[in-house]
């Protein structure tokens, strides 16, 4: 059966799409080294449209209508400019309510665009860029580690990492983040209260790195402008020891932390890089595998949630599971020697 | 293509869900269509697959483990079509797709109450969230409605208003704000539209947004007259257009088109196609019910004389969805239904959690139990959802109270893989709380939508398939409706079994009481109500009624209508477990 890989690698290639999300211009240029703060394209869009019915107001036909307009598609109108003229004696006007640009004028109306609005695209991670994607994007290429999570507020950010975790089941309290911090990206366990997130926003930290959240934290983890990034789900969890091995031990190491939502169609998921130097380019990871014995992999719902072991046996056919349903399952060792029986789409293989 | 020339054909059925991928194979044994076996496997249509062919094929691959036979080309993986001399492959494919995002609708009517309406129960025959609603009451001007369809970016844009021949010049004010939003969107991601108003405007309409829209399709009119709702030709519309967004969307569908010569329908429209057909086969004088809990959506399908009611609900799906639960429902509406002792918050976080792995599945007792009164549920809205939107002609007696039915037919994962029958029957009547005599099938295999689009390519087999018993009975429910107190007898029920050989059953107030009827068989049950109880002949009112047997035989629930809960938890989750003992633990 296929496999879902989650990723918690120290070292891999890693190539990423960084696209807006309507059309621009594309700033970088292929071969050049980024940042994650750089930014690689911009665009600008509008807030909101004002459409003018010259008709209506004038009382007249559309094609007469467009006899009386005074601008053309493409025009950059300010403020009470003359948009529209009626004849007569007594000629009355429509004037632009708003400074902007005139997107379409004919069938007796008008239509601007105002409020213009710029979206900046950054890098979200240090590389080289591998492709110009026109009016759109960039491909990054870069070498570096690798952890997936399950949530994101869809912040980023990058700093240096401090862990503040010791054992994977550790707690992120308030009281433990302290002016020292400020600037850091913080490694946590799980977070059960608003004030921690709070006090981080004060301090401020540049992200935030934990293993599980209360659910009732989500609406503000959304409102926090700093990335916070869940690596194993919601409730008390602790964290998985592979992410946890992994990011302990790169402590006080430059991070990215791309909180981005997780999208389950187009698989863009939140996940931190860790940029390394590399004398040979590591190979780029599976999305996917087969199930088979040996793999590491994580549990992905209870009783072990987020635990780490290792497949021993894939059982053929379905096996009968301790909830009474039937599903194709494999006994797993978890790392402190428990064997359980998993059924595969509980499973995501480690790598 | 006439029957006769396609009778003696095997049929490829495939249904890509949310979750699960089905291949199950029909074919003609001794004479007849059957359903033969059928393969599953995890869906692939999500990442990091993003194609639902691995998923395809999976299922394919674990069905010709079962049927010994081969499908697929031991080199290059593809379908063997048609059958060949040494017995491998198949005739002829059919498929129907669940699994996708959710489709954001926007919804366009003239009077909120008439053609929007229309157009909301249009959008709600199909897995879309309404995202937006335009109607002559809205206050906001033209660009407001324009900039709030571009901020939303929808995928459809459902139009209806006016009668055919009515009005006009109000229609072309909204076709202008569509037209204009999809103008300023990027081209890839203009919606698509369809267009069920006043038939008289189909140029106006073909002119003002055929060079727009993401792509455009013209209907018949939802409301030829103010009287008058036909949905059925703009559902087939929408069905055909929901594809060809999933085309655009999910990788691999494209290539399950090629291999059914276009028979790929979305799931839920399938099925609403055999419930209609089935309600109109049975003569059904009170109603058909068709409820499915799914990762994508929970669907409530009603058969009214061959009037088809289809609501299907992503919000009330048991996947990717279930973290938006709580929006609809508050969390104790869930634990009512729980037998398990635990906090507000671990249900909460539970929700959360699975939401994240829409695919993972209970794997504990407890979970499993958490599972089932999240479907319970969500089912409970479904249900209730929908029958506001029931024909007039099925509007129950009271308000709280569901319509009588002659039969309940119940599919999808929770259900169907439910660790027992007696199990999955209790999710049923709690959920849907049935009034009358009626019987409830269990669709196991999930075969009904898969019916509904071999129809369109041979008329024999879902009579036939479905004759040959592809459905498990669970047995005919009698539901007691009763002013009295618990433990009051309510009931006297006699049932003679076709040997002359009698059981009875003294019903009291509160209980779910079992009188075996084994399936196949048939019996006749005497009710005896007391205190006035209504036992589905009336208030009071007793008499001898046919029964058909099943998995349980005949099940007397005589707990109440609507079902009250004992507000006290313990009392409650006591009662629960009795509840569910009676029904085989």
């Amino acid at each position: 059966m296929l496999a879902p890989v989650l990723h918690v690698l120290p070292l891999a290639t890693i190539v990423r799409e960084r696209l807006l999300p309507v059309s621009g211009k594309v700033s970088a240029h292929v071969n050049q080294r980024v940042n994650p703060t750089d930014v690689v394209a911009e665009a600008s869009f509008a807030r909101e449209h004002v459409l003018l019915d010259v008709a209506r107001t004038f009382g007249v036909s559309a094609n007469a209508a467009d006899k009386l307009i005074k601008v053309k598609e493409g025009d950059r109108v300010m403020q009470g400019a003359l948009v529209a003229e009626s004849r007569g004696i007594f000629p009355r006007s429509i004037r632009a309510p708003r400074a902007g640009r005139v997107m379409v004028a004919g069938g007796g109306q008008v239509l601007m665009e105002v409020g213009d609005a710029r979206i900046e695209l950054r890098a979200g991670l240090p590389g080289v860029v591998t492709q110009v994607i026109p009016e759109r994007g960039v491909v990054i290429r870069t070498a570096g580690a690798l952890i997936q999570g399950v949530w994101g507020n869809g912040r980023i950010d990058n700093g240096l990492m401090t862990s503040l975790i010791e054992k994977p089941d550790d707690v992120l309290t308030a009281d433990r983040l302290d002016v020292s911090l400020r600037g850091s990206v913080i490694l946590g366990g799980h977070v059960r209260d608003a004030d921690t997130l709070r006090v981080a926003a004060e301090l401020p930290v540049r992200g935030l790195i934990i293993s599980s959240l209360l659910s009732p934290l989500i609406a503000s983890g959304y409102q926090m402008r700093y990335p916070i990034l869940v690596l194993d789900g919601f409730g008390a969890i602790p964290m998985n020891s592979a992410a946890f091995r992994l990011l302990t031990t790169n402590n006080k190491r430059e991070v990215t932390v791309n909180a981005e939502h997780f999208d389950r169609y187009s698989g863009n998921r939140p996940e931190v890089i860790i940029p390394l130097p590399v004398s040979t380019e590591p190979a780029e990871p599976n999305a996917y595998v087969t199930f088979a014995v040996g793999q590491m992999v994580r549990m992905r719902r209870p009783p072990n949630t987020g635990m780490i072991g290792t497949i021993s046996t894939l059982h053929r056919g379905l096996s009968s599971l301790p909830s009474g349903l039937r599903a194709p399952a494999a006994d797993v060792r978890l790392e402190n020697g428990e064997a359980v029986l998993v059924p595969l789409v509980n499973l995501e293989v480690v790598g | 293509m006439p029957a006769s020339l396609v009778q003696n054909e095997s049929i490829l059925a495939i249904d890509v869900g949310a979750a699960v991928t089905r291949a199950v194979l029909f074919d003609v044994v001794e004479g007849q269509y059957r359903f033969v076996a059928s393969g599953q496997a995890p869906s692939t249509a999500e990442a990091p697959f993003k194609n639902i062919g691995m998923g395809v094929r999976e299922a394919i691959t674990n069905l010709q483990n079962i049927l010994g036979t081969t499908l697929l080309g031991p080199h290059d993986n593809n379908l063997i079509a048609p059958t060949q001399a040494d017995g491998s492959g198949v005739d002829a494919v059919v498929a129907t797709v669940s699994a996708g995002p959710v489709v954001k609708t926007v919804v366009v009517g003239l009077l909120s109450d008439v053609s929007l309406q229309s157009a909301r129960r249009l959008a709600e025959s199909t897995y879309s969230r309404i995202v937006e609603k335009l109607d002559l009451s809205d206050q906001r001007k033209p660009d407001q409605q324009m900039d709030s369809i571009v901020r939303l970016r929808p995928d459809l844009v459902l139009l209806a208003g006016g009668t055919d021949g009515g009005a006009s010049r109000s229609i072309q004010k909204m076709l202008e704000a569509v037209g204009l939003a999809c103008y300023l969107m990027p081209l890839e991601k203009r919606p698509m539209v369809l267009y069920a108003g006043n038939h008289e405007l189909a140029d106006d309409v073909q002119e003002l947004l055929g060079g727009h829209a993401g792509k455009l399709q013209i209907s018949y009119n939802v409301r030829p007259s103010l009287e008058t709702e036909d949905l059925a030709p703009a559902s087939y519309e929408l069905a055909s257009l929901v594809m060809k967004l999933r085309q655009r969307q999910i990788k691999g569908i494209d290539e399950l088109n090629l291999w059914t010569a276009g028979n790929v329908l979305p799931t839920a429209y399938a099925r609403g196609r055999m419930i209609r057909f089935l309600s109109k086969l049975y003569e059904s004088t009170r109603g058909l019910l068709c409820v499915n809990v799914g990762a994508s959506a929970t669907s409530v399908t009603a058969g009214f004389a061959g009037e088809l009611t289809l609501g299907v609900y992503p919000q009330f799906g048991v996947g990717e969805n279930l973290a938006g639960l709580l929006q609809y429902t508050e969390i104790d509406d869930i634990m009512r239904w729980l037998q398990l002792d635990i906090s507000p918050n671990s249900l909460r976080e539970y929700l959360f959690q699975k939401s994240l792995y829409p695919t993972s599945i209970p794997a504990t007792k407890d979970e499993q139990a958490i599972s089932q009164a999240i479907a319970r549920q969500a089912l409970y809205l479904a249900v209730r959802t929908a029958k506001k939107d029931f024909p007039a002609s099925a509007q129950p007696a009271r308000a709280d109270l569901m319509p009588a039915l002659d039969l309940i037919l119940a599919g999808g994962g929770v259900l169907s893989e439910g660790t027992s029958l007696g199990q999955s029957l209790l999710l049923l009547l709690d959920a849907i709380q049935p009034v009358g005599i009626m019987p409830v099938l269990l669709d196991q295999n999930n075969l009904l939508p898969l019916l509904g689009v071999a129809s369109s390519r041979n008329h024999y087999l879902p009579v036939q398939v479905i004759e040959s018993g592809a459905f498990i009975g669970l047995g005919t429910v009698v539901s007691v409706i009763a002013s009295a107190n618990y433990g009051d007898q309510v009931l006297r029920a006699k049932l003679t079994y076709s040997d002359g050989t009698e059981a009875r059953a003294e019903v009291k107030f509160g209980g779910l009481e079992l009188l075996p009827l084994p399936s196949g068989q048939n019996a006749r049950l005497t009710l005896q109500p007391l205190r006035r109880a209504d036992a589905g002949l009336g208030p009071g009112k007793s008499g001898v009624v046919p029964v058909t047997g099943g998995a349980l035989g005949v099940v007397i629930d005589a707990r109440g209508r609507p079902l009250a809960l004992p507000g006290d938890p313990v009392r409650r989750r006591e009662l629960m477990k009795r509840w569910s003992y009676a029904v085989g633990g």
